[in-house]
């Protein structure tokens, strides 16, 4: 999603066009257009970041971290984290075999599968918790099956991961299908005929080549698993202590009006997920 | 890994690679199966119990009714928006120079950086009733931001933000500008050459930009259910009201609604492959 997101200044925007003097018109031109743009960004995106900064420091930083010290804070927090961090493990392994087969293997229906691929970054995160209460619910179909093994998914951290993981579905295999498709297969088949085996060829000439839209991809997943919120609280329930996470918390606590935790636990989790895709673009571009 | 598969006897070239291509597609489609298709096939069947007369009914509810049609009209507003804004923040980004351009570039990526939940905190935090800005808005001019539809709009343009910019910029950067340098020598003026010449090139990236916010918007729920709240026929989307039916056990209304806004974002994530795959061929030739 963010592959154009860099651009070194082109050199074609710097140099003036030959042949036409610029015009004091055009000249004026430019900066109007310039200063909407930027009036835009900084009502639409940075007031609202200042805004929250600010909302978090009012009573000072050493109210933050009491907020943020209390143990249904921390535990909340700390159930984002292992749930995106089995998020992701999930995703590197079968995100990385969706992208394979979708971009070498030819079968019947691969376009329709093209598109489900998308379809998590449409689909509103309450129907897919909602999707998941249908099929483990209480009511479900599946009910019997799940009580008889002494499985709980709905309301317990199993359904809140599988919901995540359905959200963040996307990301990997769309961040690997381009690399793959560009790598192409001519050294694999190099490898091949050199007589190194499905699995050698794989980790030693296709993996590195795909390692940045790979750690890319993980990035991504990462930071939306961290975000999750209406799918793991329809499937969650958000209960205090037991299926509440970090976004669950801040909606409980603006609920209870209790602003300074409500704000400082957004602040920090905007940060966390700010750092980490920032950080993987920096690689990225130092990769580049 | 590579260790054991380096132990590993030598096989004739491409000797095993049936049966692991094989394994891979097994896992890779019944990963798929499990993740999105069953969870799909429920809701639909559900959706569908009391046939489609039902679910109509159930979505023509008056609740249900004005839940979708605020959805519909805020997305429809903030896709207008969005789609001059962006068109107009990627040429600005492409075509001029000035300092502080490599941020603003970078502040378009920040949305997609920043958990929705998060922005919608954000708003209220600014336009809140109890903040400064939010009751002089109120006092002074009678606007109402947040749990009214200017909070959803609002939300749903910060988060959608990159989307027009990030397809054009690429298009506007490869275009060829001799097109409109001839334009230029011919006489006309800079908004015809805009008109006439640079935006034909681009309605196919603005198009599936705009398309693809719009779907996005629909589905929004983390930032609207803090900005707009959950007040049935003022400030409810589709998405929170599929919270409220869920909470409130009724599940027909929670199906239909949830069937309606599937077909949608279905809908338009199709079109927007479909016109994609049509540039990618028409490139190819």
């Amino acid at each position: 999603m963010t592959a154009a997101a860099h651009h070194p200044p082109s050199a074609r925007s710097v140099t003036r066009r030959p042949g036409r003097i610029s015009l004091p018109m055009d000249v004026w031109r430019r900066r109007l257009l310039i200063a909407i743009v930027v009036t835009y960004v900084t009502i639409l995106v940075l007031a609202p970041i200042a805004a929250l900064i600010s909302g978090a420091l009012a009573d000072g930083i050493g109210a933050v971290v009491r907020a943020l010290s209390q143990p249904d804070v921390l535990s909340a927090f700390w159930r984002t984290l292992s749930i995106a961090l089995i998020t992701v493990v999930v995703h590197s392994i079968c995100g990385t075999a969706l992208a394979w087969v979708l971009v070498r293997h030819r079968f019947p229906g691969r376009w329709l599968l093209n598109g489900l691929i998308d379809l998590p970054f449409a689909v509103s995160a309450v129907v897919v918790g909602y999707m998941l209460l249908l099929l483990f619910g209480r009511t479900s179909l599946l009910a019997p099956v799940l009580q008889a093994l002494n499985l709980k998914v709905a309301f317990a951290l199993p359904g809140m991961i599988l919901a995540t993981l359905f959200v963040t579905l996307p990301f990997m295999v769309r961040e690997l299908i381009p690399v793959l498709k560009e790598f192409g297969v001519e050294q694999e088949q190099a490898a091949a005929t050199l007589g190194a085996s499905g699995w050698q060829t794989f980790w030693l000439v296709t993996f590195p080549a795909l390692r940045w839209g790979f750690i890319y991809g993980l990035t991504l997943t990462f930071a939306r698993a961290l975000g999750e919120f209406g799918a793991v609280l329809v499937i969650g329930g958000g209960v205090q202590g037991r299926t509440e996470t970090a976004t669950l918390y801040i909606f409980r606590a603006l609920d209870e009006r209790q602003y300074v935790g409500a704000y400082s636990a957004a602040l920090v989790l905007g940060l966390i997920s700010l750092a980490i895709v920032l950080g993987s673009d920096l690689l990225r571009q130092k990769e580049k | 890994m590579n260790t054991i598969a380096s132990s590993w006897p030598h096989p004739k070239a491409g000797a095993s690679s049936p049966w692991g291509r094989r394994g891979v597609r097994t896992v890779a489609l019944t990963y798929l199966t499990v993740m999105l298709i069953i969870p799909l096939a429920v809701i639909f069947q559900d959706g569908l119990r009391a046939g489609l007369g039902g679910l109509w009914q159930s979505i023509l509810s008056p609740i249900a009714w004005h839940a979708l049609k605020l959805t519909l009209w805020t997305a429809a507003v903030m896709a207008i928006i969005n789609t001059v804004m962006g068109m107009l923040t990627a040429y600005v980004l492409v075509r001029y120079s000035f300092p502080g351009k490599a941020l603003l570039n970078g502040l378009v990526d920040l949305p997609l950086a920043i958990p929705t939940l998060v922005t919608g905190v954000m708003l209220v935090v600014l336009y809140g009733p109890q903040t400064a800005l939010g009751s002089w808005l109120a006092r002074e001019f009678g606007w109402r931001i947040i749990f009214a539809p200017p909070g959803i709009i609002l939300a749903l343009l910060f988060i959608t933000f990159p989307f027009v910019v990030r397809a054009v910029q690429p298009v506007l950067q490869s275009l060829d500008r001799e097109q409109e340098e001839a334009a230029a020598t011919l006489g006309a003026g800079p908004w015809t050459i805009f008109r006439r010449v640079t935006l034909p090139a681009l309605w196919l990236p603005l198009t599936t930009g705009t398309l693809l916010s719009f779907a996005r918007a629909i589905g929004e729920f983390g930032a609207i259910v803090i900005v707009a709240g959950n007040i049935p026929l003022r400030s409810q989307t589709a998405a929170v009201y599929v919270l409220g039916e869920v909470e409130s056990e009724n599940r027909l209304g929670a199906s239909a609604m949830s069937v309606v806004m599937l077909m949608l974002a279905f809908g338009l994530i199709l079109v927007v492959d479909w016109l994609q795959r049509g540039r990618q061929t028409s490139r190819d030739e």
